[in-house]
């Protein structure tokens, strides 16, 4: 089906599970509700005319202070068989969980680690939720916008007191 | 089952895990009941730096993340920014991009046949292909002035044109590699060792590949035809003839065959790039996107306002994000990009994936010998570079 075809299709049997399915620069791009999530993956996944049977990617964009809802969590799902993309977003808040999707893909596994350890969403009913890239006793996520780039400055005996040793925010265990 | 596992840290400085990678994993005697990679030793936040640097110059950290396939990475960013802003690329552009990124996938598959087979024990592979691989090295540097970290492609097209001479050092390429190939599969392909040491091991069914997010040849030696290259052509891949090699029983020999198969492919549409390269601009002549030529400058009023501009603010695209996924060496790599309208991305996303195929290794490694771990490490072909970025 072409993109325009998988449009119309969509706004006809699962109109209630979208916020807004709009075409942009030939992409297809749904924005989902947070509680429907799971339930229109595995629709897209299984329907014979669609069959998103490849999730390709999951990350997160941190929109602080221009959006209301903080996040946008972004899935690209793939159809091995029919070669089309469609993109789905999912806009939350510090405190909003996002469902899984480890039960219809193992590869959703490592992605949303990534995701939680990078901006600290809470994917709920992960089998395995830990800090995948950094050390398992960091402090902060280092993908947030208010994370600062230059965030500890590496001490060396040349310049061990020009660092403002004061004011570093403390790992934890530190005092 | 015996009463008594031992767990057992392999990694994360061992050099059969290509790189920092530690895999924790729980033996039962030789067999391995579990098997965890643990990552994140490389992390040097590549995304997070990206964000602080103007689209040009973000090209230069992409190369850093896969570097065995500087080429792939490269190519992947600029067409995510291209369609971003819309930008039509020159053809001769495109070709001379297909043309080296497919020497790319040589030069990365060669890296993984030579550390692969010196891994299970063939020592003198990794001399043979370190040897057709300093080839590829030296058209990186003809070309862009440095052997990997190239940075030659930019938004738009090109760096620079080709220097004189190119097709002639190409031609040397194409006249010599197939026989070498034809050396590397008399070494292996009927080897008694290499078929014991391979055939049945880290065997995965098509379904479970697809679950695992699998992609290129290890998705491809399951008997699953996805190529981006066919299925979702970029770059004018449209105009190349090739086959895409397919394996059937997913085990370490077919993904071994498979990517051969694939160092003959890229040759062909290597020649064929070569032979039908047409005449044209390197690079878009939108002054909004590439820098006008410096004759131009000198002499015209508007265009020394364009190169004020470019180089003191650099490329402003609209609002707005968008995805693109090109087929490198390793599989699906993905490029988002997410633009505010500032010189600078507001996000930049990649889509690794080593990361991903990693990830799938408990279900490959579960049940072998520890000594199939390292061979089966091999034949995921992964680069820490980019698994950690």
């Amino acid at each position: 089906m072409l993109v325009d075809q998988i449009k119309e299709y969509l706004e006809s049997s699962r109109s209630a599970d979208f916020e807004s399915i709009e075409i942009v620069r030939g992409d297809l791009i749904g924005r989902v509700k947070v509680d429907k999530l799971v339930e229109l993956c595995r629709y897209l996944k299984n329907d014979r005319d669609l069959e998103f049977n490849f999730l390709s990617m999951i990350t997160a964009v941190d929109y602080l202070r221009t959006r209301a809802k903080r996040f946008e969590v972004v899935y690209s799902l793939f159809s091995i068989i029919h070669h089309h993309r469609i993109t789905l977003k999912l806009a939350v808040n510090e405190t909003e969980q996002v469902p899984s999707l480890t039960p219809l893909w193992d590869s959703a596994n490592c992605q949303e680690r990534e995701v939680f350890d990078m901006f600290g969403v809470v994917f709920s009913g992960h089998p395995n939720l830990k800090r995948i890239l950094m050390d398992d006793d960091w402090v902060g996520y280092p993908q947030r916008k208010d994370f600062p780039l230059t965030y500890e400055t590496p001490e060396f005996s040349h310049n061990r007191d020009k660092i403002d040793l004061a004011n570093r925010t403390p790992r934890e265990g530190e005092n | 089952m015996s009463a008594k596992v031992m767990t057992l840290n392999v990694g994360p400085q061992h050099p059969a895990t290509h790189g920092v990678l530690r895999v924790q994993i729980d033996l039962d005697g030789e067999t391995i009941l579990r098997a965890e990679p643990i990552i994140g030793y490389l992390h040097t936040g590549i995304e997070k730096n990206m964000e602080a640097k103007t689209y040009t110059q973000a090209i230069t950290m992409t190369d850093r993340m896969d570097y065995l396939a500087p080429m792939s990475n490269n190519l992947v960013y600029v067409l995510a920014v291209e369609k971003l802003m819309g930008v039509e690329v020159p053809l001769k552009a495109q070709y001379i991009r297909v043309l080296l990124t497919e020497l790319t996938r040589i030069n990365s598959h060669l890296v993984w046949l030579g550390t692969h087979a010196t891994d299970i024990g063939a020592m003198t592979m990794l001399l043979y292909c370190f040897r057709e691989r300093e080839k590829i090295l030296q058209i990186y540097e003809f070309v862009s002035g440095v052997r990997m970290m190239s940075s030659y492609f930019r938004i738009g097209g090109l760096a620079m044109d080709v220097p004189g001479g190119f097709d002639k050092r190409v031609k040397e390429i194409l006249d010599t590699f197939p026989s070498r190939f034809d050396e590397y599969e008399g070494l292996l392909t009927e080897n008694k060792i290499w078929k014991n040491r391979t055939i049945g091991i880290g065997k995965i069914s098509a379904v479970e590949a697809i679950k695992s997010g699998l992609s290129g040849p290890l998705l491809r030696a399951s008997g699953v035809n996805w190529d981006i290259r066919k299925s979702n052509p970029y770059s004018s891949y449209d105009k190349f003839e090739f086959d895409v090699p397919l394996g059937q029983n997913g085990d370490t020999y077919d993904r071994y065959k498979c990517r051969v198969a694939e160092l003959r492919q890229s040759l062909r549409i290597v020649g064929q790039a070569l032979e039908g390269m047409p005449e044209g601009n390197y690079i878009t002549t939108d002054r909004k996107i590439a820098p006008p030529p410096k004759e131009e400058v000198l002499k015209n009023m508007e265009q020394l306002i364009h190169h004020f501009k470019y180089w003191s603010e650099g490329i402003k695209p609209p609002v707005g994000d968008a995805y693109v996924s090109i087929e490198s060496p390793k599989g699906e790599i993905g490029c988002y990009v997410v633009s505010d309208g500032s010189p600078k991305p507001y996000r930049v996303h990649f889509r690794p994936p080593s990361f991903i195929n990693i990830s799938a290794l408990d279900k490959l490694v579960k049940g072998h010998m520890i000594s199939d771990l390292i061979a089966i490490i091999g034949t995921t072909d992964i680069v820490l570079g980019e698994i950690d970025r």
